[in-house]
């Protein structure tokens, strides 16, 4: 397996690796049995920046090395941008990966999209609450 | 540190192998089927490694070994030939499920174009096959049972001589393939009760291209690759004489050294499982703990995946393997695993870290070194990894 230097790098070094204990969107994807699983925390501010994203990630050295860039590549950014991330901007910040590993930057993408999708029922769900009082 | 723990997937070729090849090369080059002294030196080269290879597996006859280009073609040539020549007896074939994939994909074909019926055994979870199921798997209609000698992923070795003894007394010719454990545990096909036997050179250090089939007199397999009259016309095409010699100086070196390889080997993997159990908690031995080859140490590590493993061995040094099938891109993990009743999460966890007699003690205590900070980083990193860690 040829991976490029930029892979490697984030394999060995990966930036933003953690939890957010009150994050304002998780996202989880995968599973074991296929064996990768991406878990994205991200902190949302009022303005809608994502102030902080942290990752833990069960997979290859490609499913790791794509949650570290994909967190690179969304932090200190307005929300609706972070929504635009596509797999493709994540293969080509690291410099391309090998055709089978393709589908681990789709599970980044995924876990971006899926923990957006928790804040945005969350911040539903709050609404919800909050609306009766408003009445 | 660079440390090769990848010896079941090749090992490096002996210095003494390359020299006795090497003649083969520059002097007698001729080809074995013309008719002067250059093809005549080469001829006495084949018949001397025939009759080397013939001793080292205890056959009967040398004329009862056939030269072949490496294991999966001699069980293709093997499983092809006896379902075609015994087809008028039947075409049931009884196998294991943790057979090397030339074993499995090559039934599978011939199931697919409806010239073999196949019953796969299961195995037991230290990956063994119990020759009481060979026995019951017997059918009227049933020409072959193929179980391999040792495995290639867990190191298992199989009770193949009380399976050959189930064979011979129900009738039925037995194969082993022993790509794995020839020059590495002691084999005798007489004493085993091997009708059918599959070796390469490749896994003894010797060359990659070459290996050799024992077909036990009076065994009918048809040539799969037809042409000349090579190997008593089993096997057509100019015979691979430098690679032929090299792979009878490396089974005769490893026979000579058999038991001193064993102790050596059988000692330093037991201190690489000991110090990998000390170390690392949460861990599985895969593969029975004491059947099993002297070279094979693979773990099941929980809640981390193979791949990543493997690549910070890498990075510093060490080349091993996930015996799994995670690289190729496929998403299954390791078959063999998985009949031994391993879970998917677990299978994708394995490291295969197979010895030589080449393999040093400060190599292993470099990789228990290296090794457990490997695994706790990638578990902190891991979103299925209890949180406080594990007892």
């Amino acid at each position: 397996m040829q991976y490029s230097e930029k892979v490697l790098d984030h394999f060995q070094h990966p930036r933003n690796v953690g939890e957010i204990p009150d994050a304002s969107g998780v996202g989880t994807v995968g599973n074991a049995k296929c064996g990768d699983i991406m878990q994205m925390f991200l902190k949302i501010n009022d303005d809608e920046i994502v102030e902080d994203v942290k990752f833990k990630t069960f997979g290859c050295g490609a499913a790791i090395a794509t949650s570290s860039m994909a967190t690179e590549l969304i932090k200190g950014k307005p929300l609706a941008e972070v929504e635009q991330l596509t797999n493709e901007a994540v293969v080509e910040a690291l410099e391309g990966l090998p055709p089978v590993k393709i589908h681990c930057s789709v599970l980044a993408q995924e876990a971006v999209q899926a923990a957006i999708a928790d804040y945005r029922a969350k911040k539903e769900n709050k609404q919800k609450e909050e609306a009766p009082k408003a009445e | 540190m660079h440390v090769y723990l990848d010896n079941a997937a090749t090992t490096k070729v002996l210095p003494e192998v390359i020299e006795a090849m090497i003649p083969y090369y520059t002097e007698f080059y001729g080809n074995p089927s013309s008719f002067h002294s250059f093809a005549r030196d080469a001829h006495k080269g084949l018949d001397d490694a025939r009759r080397t290879v013939a001793k080292c597996l205890n056959a009967a006859n040398p004329s009862e070994i056939y030269f072949t280009g490496g294991g999966s073609e001699g069980d293709n040539m093997i499983l092809r030939g006896v379902a075609q020549a015994y087809r008028k007896k039947g075409n049931h074939i009884i196998t294991s499920k943790i057979e090397h994939h030339a074993i499995l994909h090559t039934l599978q074909e011939l199931e697919d174009k409806g010239l073999a019926t196949v019953t796969y055994l299961d195995v037991d979870e230290n990956g063994l096959v119990d020759p009481e199921a060979v026995r019951a798997a017997i059918r009227p209609d049933t020409i072959l049972v193929s179980v391999m000698t040792a495995n290639n992923e867990v190191g298992t070795i199989e009770p193949i001589k009380e399976i050959g003894a189930v064979c011979r007394e129900a009738g039925v010719l037995f194969h082993t393939d022993a790509v794995q454990a020839i020059g590495h545990i002691p084999m005798d096909v007489q004493d085993m009760n091997i009708d059918l036997l599959t070796l390469t050179a490749h896994k003894f250090h010797g060359p990659k291209g070459v290996g050799a089939v024992y077909i036990r007199k009076g065994v009918r397999v048809p040539a799969m690759i037809t042409g000349g009259g090579q190997e008593n016309k089993k096997r057509a095409g100019t015979e691979n004489v430098p690679g032929i010699v090299g792979l009878a100086k490396a089974l005769e070196i490893q026979t000579g050294n058999l038991d001193a390889n064993m102790k050596k080997m059988t000692a330093l993997r037991d201190r690489l499982i000991a110090g990998v159990e000390e170390r690392i908690p949460t861990v599985h031995l895969n593969g029975h703990r004491t059947q099993r080859l002297p070279n094979n140490v693979n773990f099941g590590i929980r809640y981390i995946e193979s791949e990543s493993i493997l690549l910070m061995l890498d990075l510093q040094g060490v080349a091993a393997s996930s015996g799994s099938a995670c690289t190729s891109g496929s998403l299954d993990p390791s078959h063999v695993l998985l009949a031994m009743g391993i879970t998917h999460e677990e299978a994708n966890g394995s490291l295969r870290m197979t010895l030589s007699e080449f393999t040093t003690e400060e190599e292993i205590d470099y990789v228990l070194e290296i090794l457990p900070p490997i695994v706790q980083r990638l578990r902190d990193m891991s979103p299925i990894y209890p949180k406080g860690g594990v007892e």
